[in-house]
């Protein structure tokens, strides 16, 4: 054949040394997807079958030749609640079982680790908790729950994993959140699959899953210095929020130590509870998220401060624990140029301000 | 359970003469033509301005599977790519699909079909034919001018603040043809109200008229909605309202849900009329009228109904509430089981007939299979997990062809055939059209099964450039849509040529129930000589048999 026809045997390899039905099974999810995948094609192509042998069949029985007197029948209420309630029956099992499977894939357990994403044209961001800092791919350990907290910076984009079955749009001006667990080492495809302008399709990535050990060494060897929680401190020095959020009873804005995860009273009455969404919105819409008790002076800074300083920010307010005293990072924010970090204990080990928790 | 039977014979063709005075001889000019108020005219105008939109798309398509060849994006700039898949989705969507079978098949035979001269507003039917034009001609403007890549649903914020292609022209494109969608609907619905003939009630209408009716309520209800988006997004664009612009307090999923409010019912708007087709061409080529009529028209309301309550699971990955997904995977569920019971009772009703296969026929059984394919995977994408991992990837498109070009368009050709003689008074010729068909179907399934495994790989929609391990599957599609073009050049060629050669039919070829096949072919301006009274119900085979002289009102 390669000597008839190269390119046809070239085809031919390829197709051979590349067909696949499915993408790998790479995450703790993905053999539940699958499951239902082909619970999907078969009651699929039981229906095919069906249709088609009725068709058939019914073809060459009542043929005109064979069959020239058409007899009138008007219908059968019997049968029609037969195809009435079967394929009923089967489309609420793939309704149960797809809920399930969504609920599982869109509520990440408490114990993962999180990561930020953000997505702009024509890139993938993401910032790990200790400062690292990678376009267009994601190490990540196997083995541990991973969750992914997206935001764009402009236009919808979506991330999508297929080898992990996973998929989450990113929004502009609202985080989302999806999880995983890689189960296998390995190379990944990252896509974006929304539509977001002129380099759609350039807008791919690799996912890097590494076991925890080779993770360990990659945080370690990328790290750019700062933890997100640090670069997030100097930017709450430098745009003066610590002058309000002062920590002190008579403070002008609401203490933000241990505010992370509590629940608090708005002005309106209702109650919240703080969560990265939250911290957001009052940072970039304080009328609209005002806390009971205090006067609603905070300025928007809407336009003031990137996705990625909003992720710093937020990410400060975290990990901000008792240890509440904003005077220090002032002295934080002129801290120049750590020194690299020490192998194994990523940005936290230069953070000598002790200001936050790693 | 009745159990009369029936002979039919078809009537000898040798002896068929054209009637001396038809629609199309009663007066001629251009300006007969473009200031008609016939709705059989209004139809051809209508059929002759979407075939020429179809084969506009068509390029598009051909331009898209050329590109997707090899994984680099080698053949256009990926800014090209962009615009012509926009294009390709704008134009066979809005100005193809949406008036496809209701203002050409529809436009001539709803009024024939319940025994009226004219719709009920001759006028404003002629006027929705030239909002089509004007929607069309925008639309092609938008395209020449430089083009438009938004991709045919305009997601914001893309298309407010990201683009500097012509939004606002396609926009208001769509906007105009919209207009043409909502006078349509409005017209049928009110003639099918109003101007039904003497005896001809609800439940003797044919099942056609039942699918153009629930698609008429889609469109008056629906279509409004989509311009209301269009408007905002094109003041969003122009004096920045800030509605979808989240720095401004808007919502850019805001646009999604008013989107898909309209486009997903937009789907029936698409298929029902199809369906309608179907029912009519199985119920004939089986010569027995189809079976469980009453579950047959009130699956049509069903999918009206539930059709406007499903639109979110467009957006279940959208960070929309998980709660709220779950009731629109659920209603999503119950809009596929109308559907289903369409497919069953069109396979019961060749049980027992006397089936023959022309042309019209294998249409509609490759609609059977290929609708059967297209509404599961449906299935796949409302189970909200799987949803997931399928949504935004090949597997959409080829799900969403597999019902718009599979279902949807094998309909349309089945009911242009099948009716052709009617609308012409000449046949087209039977073997070539077969051919035609069967090339259809194999260039189909080549075409757009592939694109399910890509899916399921993950490749996503929308891309210029792919990994290259995708590209197999790609070339098997490319190859499969040549395959397709060919298909649906040869209607275009032969059908032309049977204008002038084509066998000359009679009234009633099929020896079919409805009343379009008891009148000359083609008919009179004024369609019936004197008001028909209607005195069995559709698809009523024996009183066709007993009827004695069949070409009653044959003038001439």
């Amino acid at each position: 054949m390669h000597i008839i026809s190269p390119v046809l045997w070239e085809f031919l390899v390829n197709w051979l040394t590349h067909f696949a039905l499915f993408p790998p099974e790479a995450s703790g999810i993905a053999p539940y997807t699958d499951a239902l995948y082909f619970f999907l094609v078969g009651i699929s192509l039981t229906g095919l079958v069906i249709v088609g042998l009725l068709v058939g069949l019914f073809s060459v029985k009542y043929r005109k030749e064979k069959h020239p007197e058409a007899v009138q029948i008007e219908g059968s209420t019997l049968l029609e609640a037969t195809w009435t309630i079967i394929p009923l029956a089967l489309f609420m099992i793939a309704f149960v079982w797809g809920a399930l499977l969504y609920f599982r894939i869109y509520t990440p357990p408490t114990n993962a680790m999180n990561i930020y994403v953000v997505g702009k044209q024509w890139m993938w961001k993401a910032e790990h908790p200790g400062g690292q800092h990678e376009i267009n791919a994601l190490h990540i350990p196997i083995n541990k729950p991973v969750q992914l907290t997206l935001i764009s910076q402009d236009v919808f984009h979506s991330f999508s994993i297929p080898a992990f079955r996973v998929k989450r749009e990113a929004i502009p001006g609202r985080y989302t959140t999806v999880w995983f667990e890689a189960t296998k080492t390995g190379e990944y495809h990252l896509f974006c699959t929304q539509y977001c302008g002129t380099l759609h399709s350039a807008m791919i990535g690799t996912i890097y899953a590494m076991t925890p050990d080779d993770y360990q060494a990659w945080t370690a060897g990328s790290t750019s210095g700062t933890s997100l929680a640090q670069n997030g401190e100097r930017l709450f020095a430098s745009l003066g929020c610590n002058s309000c959020h002062s920590g002190a009873a008579t403070a002008r804005g609401p203490n933000l130590a241990a505010a992370y995860g509590s629940k608090i009273q708005m002005s309106n009455g209702s109650y919240v509870t703080v969560d990265d969404a939250f911290l957001r919105n009052a940072i970039l819409n304080p009328t609209m998220n005002q806390v009971a008790g205090y006067a609603p002076i905070m300025p928007t800074y809407q336009g003031q401060v990137s996705e990625d300083g909003l992720i710093d920010l937020v990410e400060y307010i975290k990990n901000l624990n008792s240890n509440y005293r904003v005077q220090q990072t002032l002295n934080t924010s002129q801290v120049q140029t750590p020194s690299p970090a020490m192998p194994g204990t990523s940005g936290s080990a230069n953070a000598g301000q002790g200001m936050v928790k790693q | 359970m009745s159990t009369a039977s029936t002979i039919v014979k078809l009537p000898p063709q040798e002896g068929a003469t054209l009637p001396k005075k038809s629609y199309l001889n009663s007066e001629y000019g251009l300006k007969s033509w473009l200031l008609t108020g016939d709705h059989k005219r209004i139809a051809i105008l209508y059929l002759i301005s979407i075939t020429f939109m179809f084969f506009v798309g068509g390029a598009m398509a051909g331009l898209i599977r050329l590109e997707l060849l090899t994984p680099q994006s080698d053949l256009m700039a990926t800014d090209t790519y962009n615009k012509v898949f926009s294009m390709h989705g704008i134009v066979m969507v809005f100005l193809f699909l949406v008036p496809s079978v209701p203002a050409t098949i529809g436009n001539f035979l709803i009024p024939i079909m319940i025994g009226a001269k004219d719709l009920a507003f001759p006028k404003i039917n002629l006027l929705s034919w030239y909002l089509y034009l004007a929607g069309a001609a925008f639309t092609i403007a938008a395209m020449v001018l430089g083009g438009v890549d938004t991709g045919w649903t305009f997601t914001t914020p893309l298309s407010t603040h990201y683009l500097n292609t012509h939004v606002v022209t396609a926009g208001l494109g769509i906007f105009i043809a919209g207009f043409s969608s909502i006078f349509t609907g409005l017209n049928f619905i009110v003639t099918i109200h109003r101007m039904r003939a003497p005896g001809m009630t609800w439940f003797r209408l044919p099942l056609f008229i039942w699918s153009h009716y629930a698609a008429s309520i889609l469109m008056v209800l629906g279509t409004p909605v989509l311009a209301i988006s269009l408007v905002l997004v094109i003041l969003e664009r122009t004096i920045g309202i800030g509605i979808f612009d989240p720095t401004k307090g808007g919502d850019p999923l805001l646009f999604q849900h008013l989107f898909w409010f309209y486009s997903h019912p937009a789907v029936y708007i698409m298929i029902l009329p199809g369906m309608g087709v179907i029912s009519e061409v199985i119920s004939t080529f089986s010569r027995k009228r189809v079976f469980g009529y009453t579950a047959v028209a009130f699956s049509s309301v069903a999918i009206a109904v539930f059709g406007f309550f499903v639109w979110e699971h467009h957006m279940f990955i959208m960070g929309v509430s998980n709660y709220s997904a779950l009731v629109f995977s659920l209603l999503t569920m119950l809009v596929a089981v109308p559907t289903a019971i369409k497919i069953f009772n069109w396979s019961a009703t060749l049980y027992k007939g006397s089936i023959t296969f022309e042309t019209p026929m294998l249409y509609a059984f490759g609609f059977l299979g290929l609708v059967t394919i297209g509404g599961m995977t449906g299935v796949f994408l409302g189970s909200m997990g799987m949803d997931i991992h399928l949504t935004e990837t090949y597997f959409i498109v080829a799900h969403f062809h597999f019902v718009m070009v599979g279902g949807m368009l094998m309909a349309y050709l089945s009911g242009i055939h099948f009716w052709w003689p009617k609308m012409t008074g000449r046949m087209y010729p039977e073997q070539v059209s077969k051919l035609a068909a069967l090339t259809t179907f194999i260039g189909f399934i080549l075409t757009f099964f592939p694109q399910f495994i890509l899916g399921y790989l993950g490749m996503p929609r929308r891309y210029a450039a792919y990994p290259p391990e995708f590209q197999v599957l790609n070339v098997l599609s490319t190859a499969g849509a040549t395959v397709l073009g060919i298909g649906y050049l040869l209607p275009m060629l032969y059908m032309t040529w049977s204008l002038k050669y084509g066998k000359i039919a009679g009234a009633n070829p099929w020896q079919a129930t409805g009343l379009e096949w008891q009148i000359q072919s083609p008919p009179l301006t004024e369609n019936f000589l004197e008001t028909p009274i209607v005195d069995h119900e559709a698809y009523d085979y024996e009183w066709l048999a007993n009827k004695t002289q069949h070409e009653v009102q044959t003038v001439g």
